[in-house]
């Protein structure tokens, strides 16, 4: 049986992560390779990287990371942040890294999804929807953290997606991130069920239960979280054990 | 002794060469390299393999020489190959993704869409799944049964002889995701994302 997957999130910024692992353990809280292989070696089922660089210039910064964590990682490695072109991609993919995720890009140009999953394989295309509800069933994509109407209707920019080769799609809730109060499962269900591709549930972990909800009331098949695990408040194991106590199917 | 990972611009081939380096620490001379002689006298293969199984063999056989090369190496000289992923899927005869396409014919099969019941499985089977282990297999040495391992698929080979079958794993229906016969091994996962768990696959084929 498929086992439901728990993806810790690192968020990058010229080359030091952001919101840093608090592990008694680490000897360097801003290093996003040592912090990556605690993850991986505490059962991590994938790891990924968002870099959240501003400038083009440090491209190269993250690039040097995702080598060195993919040299020690033996999980599947996502990036995203600022891909932007077929070059982008490349870097990253040579860099070691399984998978990119696509945001921007994707909203400005669908082809861009279609020509780089013709190019590399759909299984190393993540898209990130950042969607936040604009009325009662209602999603719109949003760009540049929130902060960019596109017009766009979620479900309908996520049905698009997997037409044009998406392997998967990373949907994040604007309105919950960083809230700490949950997934928003109300638009979770709606894309699993109008789509027939993997879900990344994202945006509002701040306990164990909400990767349950995510899971089981809004049908992703994976749960991605970055501040329950960066201090420490619970280990992915913890995640894993707590899920696999409520009957939802994990790698222990 | 002297391993290969073909290179045949097939993808994203980093992951392969990171887990077989790592495995290898020094005790193997391992080239990344689509050169016919280099191949000839190496003594292990590894064929990796992303995208599709039409976009796979064509890259394979847009390097002059190397699909007779592989085939002298594998079926003629019989010398272990492990095949991954699509690497795997190549062994069969035809394969239906994107287009009908010949394989390489090794172990006589198809590759088909997996079914996904309408709707009720989605696709691409991305993530962790255990492995019902078949038969006995080399690779398999010290690896229990139902262990976990990672894959990132649409399409599944169906080989006509169920005797090489090695490993399934449950996915709308008992998906064969390991093969064995005789010298050449194939696996569906990814043992090079599959923790340390699938390096120990990795170690095994190094060990033959």
């Amino acid at each position: 049986m498929l086992k439901n997957r728990i993806i810790p999130c690192l968020d990058v910024k010229n080359g030091r992560v952001v919101k840093g692992i608090n592990f008694v353990e680490l000897k360097d809280a801003g290093d996003p390779v040592e912090q990556a292989k605690i993850y991986s070696d505490g059962g991590a089922d994938e790891i990924c990287f968002l870099d959240i660089t501003a400038s083009n210039e440090n491209r190269d910064t993250i690039i040097d990371i995702v080598k060195k964590t993919a040299k020690e990682c033996f999980v599947p490695l996502t990036v995203g942040g600022g891909v932007r072109t077929i070059q982008n991609i490349t870097d990253l993919l040579l860099a070691g890294a399984d998978k990119v995720s696509i945001n921007t890009a994707a909203v400005k140009n669908v082809n861009f999804v279609k020509e780089s999953s013709k190019k590399f394989g759909s299984q190393c295309i993540v898209v990130a929807i950042d969607a936040k509800k604009v009325s009662d069933n209602k999603w719109e994509v949003f760009t540049h953290g929130g902060r960019n109407k596109t017009g766009m209707d979620a479900v309908e920019f996520a049905k698009k997606v997997e037409e044009n080769g998406a392997g998967e799609i990373l949907l994040t809730s604007m309105d919950k991130d960083g809230t700490k109060s949950g997934y928003d499962v109300d638009l979770l269900k709606v894309i699993t069920n109008s789509t027939n591709i993997p879900i990344i549930a994202s945006g509002g972990v701040g306990t164990l239960d909400h990767l349950y909800d995510g899971i089981v009331k809004g049908g992703a098949s994976a749960v991605l979280a970055a501040s329950i695990f960066h201090y420490g408040e619970y280990k992915i194991k913890d995640a894993k054990e707590y899920l696999n106590s409520k009957n939802v199917s994990v790698r222990l | 002794m002297n391993v290969t990972i073909v290179d045949y611009q097939s993808g994203n081939i980093s992951s392969v060469i990171n887990s077989f380096a790592e495995v290898s620490k020094g005790k193997v001379n391992l080239e990344v390299t689509s050169n016919t002689n280099k191949i000839k006298s190496s003594d292990k293969i590894v064929l990796p393999g992303q995208g599709s199984f039409k976009s796979c063999v064509e890259s394979l056989k847009s390097i002059n020489g190397l699909v007779e090369t592989l085939k002298d190496f594998a079926i003629t000289n019989k010398k272990p190959l492990l095949g991954i992923c699509v690497g795997l899927q190549m062994f069969a005869d035809v394969g239906y993704e994107d287009a009908e396409t010949k394989g390489l014919g090794w172990i006589p099969g198809k590759v088909s869409k997996i079914d996904n019941q309408k709707g009720k499985f989605k696709l691409p089977h991305i993530g962790w799944n255990e492995i019902e282990i078949q038969k006995k297999s080399k690779i398999f040495k010290d690896i229990k049964n139902k262990a976990h391992m990672y894959f990132v698929h649409s399409y599944e080979f169906i080989p006509e002889d169920k005797s090489v079958i090695s490993a399934t794993t449950d996915y709308s229906s008992k998906i064969v995701c390991a093969v064995e016969k005789d010298n050449l091994f194939g696996t569906q996962f990814h043992p090079e994302k599959s923790d340390k768990i699938g390096l120990k696959i990795i170690d095994n084929f190094l060990k033959l």
